[in-house]
């Protein structure tokens, strides 16, 4: 079980995060999803020990999260697939594996996700897509009982985004505990088991979609939401 | 650090302008060295190139690298690893590559066109301030590019921080000597000089040379200064702090920094 207790966050005067409880008891899809500048990203920020909390702790099983160590257990995707521009991509994985440790699935996800072509070139070469896909091996070649994934289908082609679905789906039957943070709200909705809906740093909801359906009365996840942000924040009406 | 010191090296010593950074040292030597013949006043040529390019573009280029590598560095965060080791060895990595560029150009020529003048003339001191003053402004880059999101900003108070220390502290000391000129000045600007880095290359070269006596009376007691082993003392410490505290100040920056 993630644990959540009491998370404050302040960016100078500005609260992100105010006093967030969540527990994510059974390994599943969570999908966190909410408005831009919600608090998505500083929550995974902040799980990951990118963003130093200001109150309150994270636990995974009944263990603090702190220090430098407990990182082994989560393989993190960062949004923005950026890399060391003049190595290639397996001296990239090479870098990766030196400080964390040898990666248990490498060959398995390159050849997943298509990239043996490209390991050689160097990254400064590669299109965006391409670069994504670096990213999603760096990140899923490690088996570990934690996932976050940061917006994980930007810039990738119909064929890739099948291959990282199926792989997505393979981690939750081993029974890991997957955060996926994505406005794409198709693929939230076909692989989410539950939702946690983040608004100026709260949490609105946590359920199943089939539950924030009912509670809307909408016919789809994309239009929940919009009801969602239409009924918490009047202002926003006009503009929809 | 060191892992992390490895793959950065090597991703800097392949970069283009760390090749053009060793060319423009190679051939500004290699044509000082072919149009006068001497390797002493080569030397002074090459000294006052350094003193004002060497901080420039080490800060600029620790900055251009380090705000690129602020785009994927949450990579790197996202591993089992002390955020001190990261940053650590980005500066390692960007201080050795430059200085190896550095060195090398400033080396091969002198040691192709007059080998006998190497141990010679100030040389080596040369090449010691080179590494020195890189490392010290890599430090001050490192830690701009942490205290400033924003890059234009990052980048206008590098520029700034140059261009005080490289000229307009020189003027500064110049106002306070008229100002004060009936008064005996001598140990004043020798620790306004040990005060800046940049000064304190300069002048501690310009001693090695032998080229005191244009200075006059201060010339003589800077002389005598340098020439002491509490002198030594002084501008090891004077060198330290400055490597040290932007350092200190960077591991500190690094540990509490929100990414």
């Amino acid at each position: 079980m993630i644990e959540f207790q009491n998370i404050q966050k302040k960016f100078g005067k500005q609260q992100v995060l105010k006093s967030i409880d969540l527990k994510l008891e059974e390994p599943a899809i969570y999908a966190i999803l909410g408005p831009n500048g919600s608090g998505k990203t500083t929550l995974i920020k902040s799980l990951m020990g990118m963003v130093k909390i200001n109150e309150g702790k994270i636990s995974f099983n009944g263990k603090t999260l702190a220090g430098d160590d407990y990182r082994k257990q989560i393989s993190y995707l960062p949004q923005i697939a950026r890399f060391p521009e003049n190595l290639s991509a397996n001296e990239f994985f090479s870098l990766i594996e030196n400080l964390r440790g040898p990666a248990q699935r490498k060959q398995e996800a390159i050849k997943w996700f298509g990239v043996e072509e490209f390991l050689d070139k160097t990254l400064r070469n590669l299109s965006g897509g391409m670069r994504q896909k670096i990213n999603l091996v760096s990140c899923l070649m490690y088996d570990s009982p934690i996932v976050v994934l940061d917006e994980p289908s930007i810039g990738l082609d119909p064929v890739a985004m099948i291959a990282l679905k199926k792989w997505i789906l393979e981690e939750r039957a081993k029974g890991k505990h997957i955060l996926l943070c994505s406005h794409l709200m198709d693929l939230v909705q076909e692989l989410a088991d539950e939702v946690i809906f983040l608004m100026n740093g709260v949490v609105h909801f946590k359920g199943n979609i089939q539950k924030l359906l009912e509670e809307t009365g909408a016919h789809n996840l994309e239009s929940a939401i919009a009801q969602f942000l239409i009924s918490k924040k009047p202002s926003h009406a006009q503009s929809i | 650090m060191l892992k992390v010191f490895k793959y950065s090296f090597l991703d800097l010593m392949r970069n283009r302008w760390t090749l053009g950074y060793f060319l423009f040292f190679a051939f500004s030597t290699f044509g000082l060295l072919y149009l006068s013949g001497d390797s002493s006043k080569v030397v002074i040529s090459t000294m006052n190139i350094i003193i004002l390019l060497v901080p420039l573009v080490s800060l600029i280029y620790g900055q251009m690298y380090l705000y690129q590598v602020r785009d994927y560095v949450e990579i790197l965060l996202a591993q089992p690893i002390s955020r001190q080791a990261i940053f650590g060895g980005y500066y390692l990595a960007l201080a050795s590559a430059l200085s190896i560029s550095l060195l090398l150009g400033l080396c091969i020529p002198i040691l192709i066109v007059q080998p006998e003048g190497f141990v010679a003339n100030g040389w080596l001191s040369l090449l010691a301030i080179s590494a020195i003053l890189t490392f010290v402004f890599i430090g001050i880059a490192c830690n701009l590019v942490l205290r400033f999101d924003n890059r234009l900003k990052g980048f206008g108070v590098g520029l700034f921080v140059w261009l005080f220390l490289a000229i307009i502290y020189d003027g500064l000391i110049l106002v306070v000597m008229l100002l004060f000129e009936n008064y005996p000045l001598e140990n004043a600007s020798l620790i306004l000089t040990l005060l800046n880095p940049i000064d304190a290359g300069r002048v501690l070269l310009i001693f090695q040379l032998d080229y005191s006596a244009l200075m006059g009376f201060t010339g003589a007691v800077f002389a005598k200064f340098f020439g002491t082993l509490v002198g030594s003392v002084v501008l090891t410490f004077g060198f330290g702090m400055w490597l040290f505290i932007p350092l200190m100040q960077l591991m500190r920056k690094a540990k509490r920094k929100d990414f």
